[in-house]
């Protein structure tokens, strides 16, 4: 078991490399943000209370529609809906007896990274070791958004050029290892973006605007994908299923999956 | 959809939306998600969304489509062979730089 100090300092240690990475999306997701009509300062803002970048790219691209505040709502709900998950598992992380404030502040910090690094931690989490993982890489977050900003402008347009695909590089990362290891996921992957190329050039079709085109494909392709290849076993770990029974053929399909 | 939306009521949107989804299930909820349908949505929906977002999008991104696409085959072939988030998301501006610099 950790003391607390040592738990802070391995969290730091670990968010090194993320807090790295962090500051360079983040800067791209910065001229994103430059382009939706964000100033540096309230792009920054955006970074620090949401630590987000799919969900904060989809809301820098309504912002850019003009889109209602229902469907800005929504479309954050649908991109970050994932951290749902992330959260219900890591409750199950905590011990008992931590005090129950500081579940509202390592909530704070579920991002498909740190939330890795801690349901990593041999047994319980100790919260300090989230907050020591917070400690570099939620100011790389938001100070690499604020550059972006900024220097985006003063870059050249080949750079700008250069750097607009580099969320969709980490997107590509995120996506491509686990449908490399699942048919399932590979085939949803491909037909997503089949999809999404149709939603975007067919007549008809492309009219509906962008961030509701995110919304509604996700939606419908989700849902079909639950119902036909349902996930029984828990596809982020550190969830356990301690009722010890099965009710059978639903259940079984899901082992393909994994 | 008419009329001039306020920036800052976005921001407040985007950050209290984010907030209560990562919170409500380790405060209130504080038991996992057993609903198989739910799982498996929750599963899905960033795979899907991620899909969604990046492609075509990214052809479109781009000073040209070519590089644009060439980006989008190297970051596959990067991420597929084993590359982290990070070498995949250099490596992808660089195609561009380089490919555009011979335009």
């Amino acid at each position: 078991m950790w003391t607390d100090r040592q738990a802070f300092r391995n969290g730091n240690i670990d968010g090194i490399p993320i807090a790295l990475g962090y500051f360079a999306v983040a800067f791209a997701l910065g001229i994103a943000a430059k382009n939706a009509g964000f100033t540096a300062l309230q792009a920054a803002v955006v970074s620090l209370t949401n630590l987000a970048s799919a969900g904060q790219y989809a809301g820098f691209t309504q912002v850019a529609a003009k889109a209602g505040y229902v469907e800005m709502a929504f479309t954050i709900l649908v991109t970050n809906a994932r951290y749902m998950l992330m959260s219900s598992a890591l409750s199950q992380k905590f011990d008992e007896k931590t005090p129950f404030f500081h579940r509202f502040i390592v909530g704070y910090s579920v991002t498909d990274e740190i939330f890795g690094i801690c349901s990593g931690v041999p047994g319980k989490l100790n919260p300090m070791y989230a907050y020591g993982a917070m400690l570099l890489t939620v100011p790389g977050w938001t100070l690499g958004t604020y550059f972006g900003v900024i220097m985006g402008n003063a870059l050249p347009v080949r750079v700008v050029s250069a750097l607009s695909v580099a969320l969709y590089g980490m997107f590509i990362a995120i996506i491509i290892p686990p449908a490399r290891k699942s048919k399932v996921i590979m085939g949803l992957v491909s037909f997503s973006m089949v999809l999404s190329a149709l939603f975007t050039y067919a007549p008809v079709l492309r009219e509906i605007p962008s961030g509701m085109r995110v919304i509604i494909l996700t939606v419908v392709i989700a849902a079909v994908a639950s119902l036909l290849f349902p996930v029984k076993d828990d596809p982020y770990g550190g969830l356990k299923d301690d009722t010890g029974h099965k009710d059978g053929a639903v259940t079984d399909k899901a082992e393909d999956i994994a | 959809m008419s009329g001039e939306r306020n920036i800052y009521i976005y921001m407040l949107i985007m950050a209290s939306v984010t907030y209560l989804i990562r919170v409500i299930p380790l405060t209130l909820i504080r038991r996992e998600i057993r609903n198989t349908f739910i799982r498996s949505f929750l599963y899905y929906v960033p795979y899907v969304t991620l899909a969604v977002m990046t492609f075509p999008a990214i052809t479109q991104a781009t000073g040209s489509p070519l590089s644009g696409s060439m980006a989008f085959i190297a970051a596959i072939l990067l991420a597929w062979f084993g590359a982290g988030l990070f070498p995949v998301s250099v490596i992808s501006c660089l195609v561009v730089f380089i490919i555009e610099l011979f335009m």
